[in-house]
């Protein structure tokens, strides 16, 4: 084989990949704009046809079979997802702040406690967790679908990890100037953070879109269905699935977290891959 | 590590550390103290009254030919979701690592999927192998291959493994080629310069390099394919056809929220997350504790 055959090697198995991993995605957008029944019959086609766009304004208002309005799911997926990637950061970086900057009685108690949380992924105390939050009356509500995913121990692992880099001279420039210790966190902390805040935000917003176990199990209420957990509704019907329109949302539900890596990759590549080692 | 320079004051830092205390207690250690408590107790069939059984729910679970079969089945579906997300991961990663055209592209078209839910992946795999509707499912039938995943066990499975894998390849494949990049250029001149050349080149000096990151996504992919793809499963087939694809995470949930079944559900999840502390041990081996200390 000739050296130049030899090099177009690389890109064809790159590009086979990048097709690979798009299909499933092209069939969604082509096959959301075709007919359902044509779908059912088992010949999507892979062209888009441009006149079936209006499935988009159909399932944003009105749903499909199995489900209600999307408009309303991508809502509620949203303030999911920005609740708990906002919680998460708020309640991480002062935990962090406050074992790497201070000595103070059980720091490191406390530390562990908090790392303990990594081997408890809610798949493991699903009912316990369930138990918990009926006896708080916390069931169906947003607050409920929220809050038991915001705790993590991710989140100040990896901050505590930047704040130990902060050089010393930096610290004591501010104590010198007359910062105090919260003055310090909110002018200079927080900033100098500023992209290791945006990576943990692109993983934390992915984590909290993506979430189905727990808001299948919290919430039963159709009204608190999130994106996720209405699409795998629609695909559940036994009669009649419309499938243009479970393509329509499947597209609509992939648009934001793909969005925000995308938009996101500089800093999500560096914090995911800094942050878990 | 320990900083040098720190702040006085503990009631400041007691305040800033209490609402993720709280959190943690109310929502993880308690359940997880609960769901220890459960496990040792036993509820008569009308749910009126509780008695303590021992390790009882344990020794039944442990008997049950059906746990024991899914058991086998999460470690097979385990097995095959990590060695093929790892293995297509390590090859793009080193491909996209040369220093070829068009890299920036390649990488950002290889990234996305990271984005997608594992019950997304579900649906846009049942989409493509849909035995009446799915464009690869329906030409399987077409040419005479009797495919339909929801009455064949083993298709199933298969199903939801390349599901699961295919959205854990960009994981990986981020991983791997920021292990790559890692490795000094100098030591890969040199063993161009002595004559190591493409297949032995990797296996001698690039693979032993890459080790932490292979040992590293190991646990984390086997975490993922032990819990996280609860919704994968669960979309495609709700664990069946009968129970081909009821992976232990399903059981949990099958048996304590369907069936509930409190105290067998709640022996479960003891026995599951015994399994995530002896991951996370092992990624803390390999890690060198270097997270924590």
């Amino acid at each position: 084989m000739s050296r130049r055959a030899l090099n177009l090697i690389p890109h064809a198995v790159l590009i086979l990949a990048i097709l690979l991993f798009a299909l499933p995605i092209w069939i969604a957008i082509a096959g959301s704009t075709q007919d359902s029944a044509v779908i059912a019959r088992g010949e999507v086609s892979l062209v888009p046809n441009l006149s079936g766009l209006g499935v988009y304004r159909d399932v944003l208002m009105d749903g499909s079979a199995g489900a209600g309005p999307v408009w309303r799911a991508l809502l509620v997926s949203a303030g999911m997802a920005l609740a708990i990637a906002f919680g998460k950061i708020a309640l991480s970086l002062p935990s962090a702040y406050a074992v790497t900057f201070f000595r103070f009685p059980f720091r490191m108690a406390a530390f562990w406690l908090i790392f303990l949380t990594l081997m408890l992924p809610v798949e493991v105390r699903l009912i316990p967790t369930f138990q918990v939050m009926s006896s708080l009356d916390l069931i169906n509500s947003f607050t409920g679908l929220t809050i038991p995913l915001i705790a993590s121990a991710t989140a100040t692992l990896l901050f505590r990890q930047t704040f130990l880099a902060v050089p010393d001279e930096l610290v004591e420039a501010a104590r010198i100037d007359g910062a105090g210790p919260l003055r310090f966190l909110r002018d200079i902390l927080i900033p100098v953070s500023g992209a290791n805040i945006a990576a943990l935000f692109v993983i934390l917003f992915v984590y909290g879109w993506n979430q189905y176990l727990w808001p299948l199990l919290v919430a039963t209420d159709p009204k608190l269905d999130t994106v996720v957990i209405s699409i795998v509704k629609m695909i559940g019907v036994d009669t009649a699935t419309e499938w243009n329109k479970v393509m329509a949302t499947a597209v609509l539900a992939l648009i934001p977290p793909v969005a925000v890596v995308l938009l996101m990759q500089r800093w999500f590549v560096k914090g995911l891959t800094e942050g878990d080692k | 590590m320990e900083r040098r320079t720190l702040f006085p004051g503990r009631l400041l830092p007691a305040l800033l550390i209490l609402p993720q205390l709280v959190l943690t207690v109310v929502f993880f250690l308690w359940p997880a103290v609960q769901a220890i408590r459960s496990s040792l107790e036993r509820e008569d069939a009308f749910g009126t009254s509780t008695e303590f059984v021992g390790l009882d729910n344990f020794t039944d679970l442990f008997a049950d030919p059906l746990y024991l079969a899914a058991i086998g089945r999460t470690v097979v579906f385990c097995a095959c979701v990590t060695a093929l997300s790892m293995g297509v991961a390590l090859v793009l990663a080193v491909l996209a690592d040369t220093e070829i055209r068009g890299r920036a592209f390649y990488r950002t078209m290889l990234i996305w999927p990271y984005a997608v839910a594992p019950a997304m992946a579900a649906v846009l795999w049942v989409l493509m192998f849909h035995p009446q509707i799915g464009l690869v499912g329906a030409w399987l039938n077409r040419i005479g291959i009797a495919w339909d995943y929801k009455l064949d066990g083993t298709q199933a499975m298969a199903l939801v493994i390349l599901a699961a894998a295919w959205k854990q390849i960009s994981y990986n494949f981020i991983f791997f080629l920021a292990g790559l990049q890692a490795i000094p250029k100098t030591i890969i001149e040199a063993a161009r310069i002595d004559g190591a050349r493409g297949l032995r080149r990797f296996r001698t000096i690039i693979l032993p390099l890459l080790m932490p990151t292979v040992y590293f996504l190991l646990v984390v992919d086997l975490v993922y394919a032990a819990f996280d793809t609860f919704a994968t499963v669960y979309a495609v087939n709700g664990g069946g056809p009968g129970q081909s694809t009821q992976t232990l995470v399903l059981k949990v949930y099958l048996d304590g929220v369907v069936n509930a079944n409190v105290g067998a559900s709640s022996a479960q999840s003891v026995v599951l997350m015994a399994g995530v502390i002896v991951l996370c041990a092992l990624q803390f081996r390999f890690l060198g504790r270097k997270a924590v200390t």
